[in-house]
């Protein structure tokens, strides 16, 4: 195990968060710089996602680094039969960074078992998916100028979506207050209703998306809520509008409200919320990219210049 | 010679080696595959719904002439929690001990998630063990974290 990789939010100290949420604002004021001249980023996507592997790509042409790596495993030597570790051990013979991302839960855990040189997680299957996270905070201190103390509602599915699962655990060192915000079948799951109270994190749960919870919000995470989640399709037909965020809704909220999505979103925020000032999405996407700069220069242990 | 007499001599007592005693019948054989007793040459005596007080019915392995680490009996902690060790010494018990669950779990059960890279990959499976707050082992899984009960959990 390398301890410069980044596998699972869980595994970072306030410390190590603050100084990425440092690193990402530096380079958003500073985006092209040549802090990875002669360094090679393999980018290994045995799962498709190019938008996560554009952002990863495009931060480390920025930062002047170079690239190799594959985008589907059918074009890499997976599709022979080669183990995760084989591949691994191969690819780490050439670069001095892995980013990867793979449909099996725990691989980039195990790939930082089987090499020396740092690994970042890109996203395994429903686990984990740190640098999406950290785009999240830092957008949310961005609109905020805070992380601590603020209310953050979750709207939509929080049963599977890992976005909102790690959010929640990362939050931990900013005494947050919670609102969930979900039909019954997609609620908070026990696990992480239980990290709250043990982490002494404030939360109140709601089936209903009202007035009340959106005007006590700061923050309000969308999130999509999927058809093949739901057992029952009827069950997914009564509840598929009830969260879905309109502009009419955002009249009585606070000022500094900002709408967040991990994107892509389909329905569940109507096209009029688009011109809403409160509406960030596109804006948090952006930032994705700073995040990336901050958690690749992190992992290779380069400092970023002193203003 | 009579019938009751020679079942006496079956599992008579033995002069060196280990006897684990309150066994949960539903673990018994579990308990042998996990501590490779099958590949055992010494003579081992292995009795199954017997009565017990506190278990209803359990179950008995007497091993000779050989005494297990306490790393490798604390592996069966998992399905057996009740178990009790006795080391045998010339006819006499020169200890006596529970088993307990140790911090982590290494190539002991599988992971019951069929998404885990462990399932997928030729490597050993990892869990760390804690208790729920009403005190169920839960195992975690270190490569997916996903969670299962300890006495749900598979046995590889």
């Amino acid at each position: 195990m390398n301890s410069k990789s980044l596998v699972s939010i869980a595994d970072i100290s306030k410390e190590q968060m603050l100084d990425l949420l440092a690193r990402a604002r530096y380079f958003e004021e500073h985006p092209n710089s040549d802090l990875l001249k002669g360094k090679l980023v393999a980018t290994l996507f045995f799962e498709p996602s190019t938008r996560t592997r554009l952002s990863f790509e495009t931060a480390v042409n920025r930062l002047g680094g170079r690239v190799i790596g594959f985008s589907d495993a059918s074009t890499s030597s997976t599709s022979k039969g080669e183990t995760l570790k084989d591949t691994i051990k191969m690819v780490s013979n050439y670069a001095d960074l892995i980013v990867m991302r793979h449909f099996l839960e725990g691989a980039a855990r195990y790939a930082t078992e089987v090499t020396d040189i740092p690994v970042i997680n890109a996203g395994d299957g429903a686990n984990q998916h740190p640098s999406q996270t950290m785009l999240d905070l830092y957008s949310i201190l961005k609109t905020q100028g805070r992380l601590d103390n603020l209310t953050i509602t979750m709207v939509g599915d929080l049963k599977y979506g890992r976005t909102v699962h790690s959010l929640l655990m990362a939050m931990r060192y900013f005494n947050p207050t919670f609102r969930f915000v979900a039909a019954d079948e997609l609620r908070m799951p026990a696990e992480y209703r239980r990290f709250c109270d043990t982490e002494d994190i404030a939360y109140s749960e709601h089936t209903e998306f009202s007035e009340d919870v959106i005007n006590s919000s700061d923050i309000i995470y969308m999130t999509r809520v999927q058809r093949e989640r739901f057992s029952d399709v009827m069950e997914y037909e009564k509840v598929k509008d009830l969260y879905t965020l309109r502009n009419a809704m955002l009249a009585g909220s606070r000022p500094n409200l900002r709408i967040l999505h991990p994107l892509p979103r389909i329905n569940e925020i109507d096209r009029d919320v688009d011109d809403n000032p409160k509406a960030y999405y596109f804006e948090q996407a952006r930032n994705g990219v700073f995040a990336r700069q901050a958690i690749i220069t992190a992992a290779l242990g380069i400092d970023i210049p002193k203003p | 010679m009579t019938a009751t007499h020679k079942e006496e001599l079956a599992v008579a007592a033995l002069r060196n080696g280990t006897v684990i005693d309150h066994i949960p019948s539903a673990a018994l054989f579990k308990a042998v595959h996990i501590l490779g007793i099958e590949h055992m040459d010494k003579s081992v005596t292995i009795g199954n719904n017997l009565h017990s007080g506190k278990l209803g019915s359990k179950g008995i392995i007497k091993v000779a002439d050989t005494e297990f680490d306490e790393a490798t009996l604390n592996r069966i902690a998992i399905i057996a929690p009740t178990a009790v060790v006795n080391t045998i010494r010339d006819y006499e018990v020169a200890s006596k001990r529970s088993v307990s669950l140790p911090d982590e779990l290494v190539g002991i059960v599988r992971c019951a998630n069929h998404k885990c890279i462990s399932n997928h990959e030729p490597m050993q499976t990892r869990f760390s063990v804690t208790r729920s707050t009403d005190g169920d082992v839960v195992l975690r899984c270190h490569y997916c974290n996903h969670c299962v009960d300890g006495k749900d959990a598979p046995i590889l």
